[in-house]
């Protein structure tokens, strides 16, 4: 480790403002205080700084996403040698290497744009790299469908960092979250490749798909008026949808982790939760058509609701800040999702729409939990005076 | 009338090297000063020059837009130096002592019998003014004003804090004549805040104080967080505080007549061989309190004051006027490999997210490392966790940082100072340095508002 961190600070001077390599501060710095925590003491303030940083916080949200990811994978292998009727022959480790050479290729490209991007971002600014990116470098591969091209999942990842993020001035100052950001830019500007049956299901090439196969999710499926779940498959996770969000079970894995780390607010997660279910039974009750019917605790373990309320809700940068503020916003994300799934037959999935909406009110909700606030402290002084 | 507050939020970060309750005597200062940075907002005049000879309570320097207010020597001597920063600003004036502790004159009388205009001239022209410290800001109290109440806390809170019923064990009575005096500069009342332990012991048995009892972590020993409870300030309300030592000095000044800046501290921290109290006296140079006492093992930070208020000093520094406990922690300018992502058992943490949690009563050795770098703001609901009071600290924040006076306003800036935002700091994943910001948001109301 010596001789690593010998050729960090060998090289640190030629990086510096004046010398040849300039441009290479930011990549530079954020290689060396990645691989070192740096030796910078406190010079004013308080004397000791605790052991956390943003480095340890992101770094446990990528590991909560793991058991999802590694999930994912093993389901698009699933999905693909169910769809050619082979799932009897082919073994656990085909499925998983087919899963983890098809996603692989989503998470390079993303990670090269998107931190490509941040570094670009942070030599121009004279900052530091920023640790955000490599969360939403992970959740924009995790919320794709598999058939994505990728030169699709380089130009949103793109536009989510630059437009999502950066024009606000980086991590901590966008309204909305840059991962989601990426899949609505790729919902909205490329609507045909984006939907229909095909792209949840890495198939290309196969020519005939064993019987009865549709390669629909669950969703779909249910708009149409199939609401006949195997919920059980649905909750840990093989079913078709996007990479990282079919398995319940391995959401809840890393819910746990974010929750008992302390990293992901809970208060968040069980909000969204309460709101769907809130919704759900309320559809269930005025029901007119099969979708409708469909019972309310299924509506938590299809599509991406489960990902959403666990790892998108809670970014804590485009949620609500103010700890009611947070019961609010969880909760009308949970209302918003099952409420546009099911009434707008046009587009089946309203976890993304849901969360992009409640984001830009987060502001809103807090701005009242503030004026709230600031009224009852007046109050206060003024009774004791 | 005596109430009991239950606090929840808060934190007592658990540092090594607690003084254990042992007095001793450490050997005479061979100089002691006074430090004008230990006042923030104030503008020093100086009385003397160097080689002037002083007697105990002949005055040093002054506040120069409330040149009422002296700043008087601890000790008879010789003024040895004025020592200076950049800009020529006054740093430290330093006293030599010769010893013989030749007095200044001051009346000797029992406060009871004397005027409000007659005890605030004595505690001006004895240089125990700059003790009051005014609510908001934080900054010298002005001789003008009438505080609508005046409140002590009785103990502290902060890590590795001094036991203030061992600092003060034998000065029951001049504890009692300081509030004696101090009650008649008030028309409200003199509120004292006691730990939930203190139902005996000195502070218990004093009169002429309404005792509040602070039930909680860190930072319940605040000033700041006992003022939000009992007598909550808003715009044009102004409260003091004082600390028990400064009771004790005023207490002793109108037994006496005669001025005695002798004070018990603490030397703590992990680096210290054997913590323990010591009797010093009011700034006094810090090698003859920490020569040979602590390890060397490492490079080492005193600190004058806690890990998270103090301030940084070397050994031919001086005690800091309202310092009762000297830190010694390692300084860690180390580079540490990916230990960002290591297990962290040995690393404390106020967060959830290293294994040192499933050790719950272990204590740790902290060093000054930052352990990252600064970022924006990302996490939020982490500083609501450590202020006991119902203010929204991060929007306070952001309020100073574009400088809204308005909403700073309407936020609290007038009900806090650093030290009640300075766990905040400790624990902010981004690093943000709040209490810096903080000031620079009091300076602004300072100027803006007056």
């Amino acid at each position: 480790m010596k001789a690593l961190r010998n050729f960090f600070e060998k090289t640190k001077p030629h990086v510096q403002k004046g010398a040849k390599y300039h441009w290479l501060h930011s990549t530079h710095d954020a290689f060396f205080t990645l691989a070192f925590v740096q030796k910078d003491t406190s010079k004013s303030g308080t004397h000791v700084h605790d052991y956390i940083d943003l480095k340890r916080t992101m770094g446990m949200v990528v590991l909560a996403l793991v058991p999802a990811l590694l999930m994912g994978m093993y389901n698009i292998g699933y999905q693909h040698f169910g769809a050619l009727g082979q799932l009897d022959t082919a073994g656990f480790f085909d499925l998983f290497l087919f899963g983890l050479l098809k996603v692989l290729p989503v998470i390079i490209v993303s990670y090269v744009v998107g931190l490509g991007i941040e570094f670009l971002f942070a030599q121009l600014r004279g900052h530091e790299v920023n640790e955000g990116f490599l969360v939403s470098g992970i959740l924009i591969p995790m919320v794709m469908p598999i058939n994505t091209p990728l030169w699709m999942i380089g130009v949103a990842t793109a536009f989510a960092v630059i437009f999502g993020k950066e024009v606000f001035g980086g991590t901590g100052m966008n309204i909305w979250n840059p991962a989601l950001i990426a899949r609505a830019f790729l919902f909205f500007a490329y609507p045909a490749q984006m939907s229909g049956d095909s792209v949840w299901i890495s198939a290309s090439g196969i020519e005939s798909m064993a019987d009865g196969f549709t390669g629909a999710t669950p969703m779909a499926q249910a708009v149409l008026g199939e609401t006949n779940l195997d919920a059980w498959h649905a909750f840990i996770g093989l079913i078709p949808g996007s990479i990282g969000e079919t398995s319940t079970l391995a959401i809840l894995i890393g819910a746990a982790i974010l929750i008992i780390t302390g990293i992901g607010n809970w208060k968040i997660m069980l909000s969204t939760v309460l709101g769907g279910v809130f919704m759900g039974i309320l559809l269930n009750i005025f029901a007119v058509n099969a979708y409708m019917e469909m019972p309310f605790w299924e509506h938590l373990i299809i599509g991406g609701f489960a990902f959403g309320a666990v790892f998108m809700a809670t970014d804590p940068v485009s949620a609500a800040q103010t700890e009611k503020g947070k019961w609010i916003y969880g909760f009308l994300i949970g209302v918003l999702a099952i409420l546009i799934r099911v009434v707008n037959p046009a587009y089946p999935e309203g976890m993304m729409l849901a969360i992009l909406l409640m984001n830009t009110f987060a502001p809103l909700i807090d701005h009242y939990i503030i004026q709230g606030n600031i009224k009852r402290r007046l109050k206060r002084v003024q009774q004791s005076a | 009338m005596s109430k009991h507050f239950k606090l929840k939020r808060g934190l007592n970060i658990r540092l090594k090297g607690a003084a254990e309750a042992v007095l001793e005597d450490a050997p005479a200062p061979k100089s002691v000063a006074i430090k004008p940075t230990d006042f923030p907002g104030l503008t020093p005049k100086l009385s003397v020059k160097a080689d002037a000879q002083v007697k105990v309570g002949d005055a040093l320097f002054f506040d120069k837009y409330n040149p009422e207010i002296l700043f008087t020597s601890p000790v008879s001597g010789t003024v040895k130096a004025v020592n200076r920063g950049e800009r020529r600003k006054i740093l430290e004036i330093v006293v030599e002592p010769n010893g013989t502790n030749e007095q200044a004159e001051f009346t000797k009388a029992d406060p009871s019998s004397l005027s409000r205009e007659e005890i605030r001239d004595q505690l001006l022209k004895s240089g125990l003014w700059p003790f009051f410290k005014q609510r908001p800001y934080g900054v010298l109290a002005k001789p003008t004003d009438v505080p609508t109440n005046i409140v002590i806390s009785a103990f502290d809170s902060a890590p590795l804090a001094p036991d203030y019923d061992f600092l003060f064990s034998k000065e029951q009575s001049a504890l009692q004549t300081g509030i004696d005096a101090i009650s008649k500069l008030t028309d409200g009342k003199v509120y004292l805040g006691v730990a939930p332990n203190q139902s005996s012991g000195v502070f218990a048995a004093l009169k002429k104080v309404e005792t509040n009892t602070f039930d909680g972590p860190h930072p319940a020993g605040n000033a700041g967080v006992q003022i939000s409870k009992v007598c909550p300030i808003g715009k044009g309300t102004v409260v003091w505080t004082i600390n028990p030592q400064a009771l004790v000095y005023i207490g002793r000044l109108f037994q006496t007549g005669k001025l005695d800046m002798s004070k018990t501290i603490a030397l703590t921290g992990s680096e210290v061989k054997a913590p323990k109290y010591y009797k010093t006296v009011h700034g006094a140079k810090l090698d003859s309190l920490t020569k040979g006492k602590t390890t060397e093992a490492t490079k080492e930070r005193i600190i004058s004051g806690n890990v998270l208020t103090g301030t940084k000093v070397d050994t031919d520094n001086y005690l800091g006027y309202f310092d009762q406990q000297l830190t010694v922690i390692p300084e860690g300018d180390d580079y540490e490999f990916m230990g960002w992502a290591a297990p962290g058992v040995d690393k404390y943490s106020a967060s959830k997210a290293f294994f040192s949690k499933l050790f719950p009563k272990k204590e740790y050795v902290l060093n000054a490392n930052m352990h990252g770098g600064e970022r924006a703001f990302v996490l939020s609901g982490q500083y609501e966790k450590f202020l006991p009071m119902d203010i929204l600290p991060v929007h306070l924040l952001k309020a100073i940082l574009v400088n809204d006076i308005d909403k700073m306003e309407q936020l609290g800036i007038y009900e806090i100072v650093e030290e009640d935002l300075a766990l905040c700091e400790y624990a902010c994943t981004s690093k943000i340095k709040v209490q810096d910001i903080l000031r620079q948001g009091i300076n602004s109301m300072i100027k803006e508002l007056g």
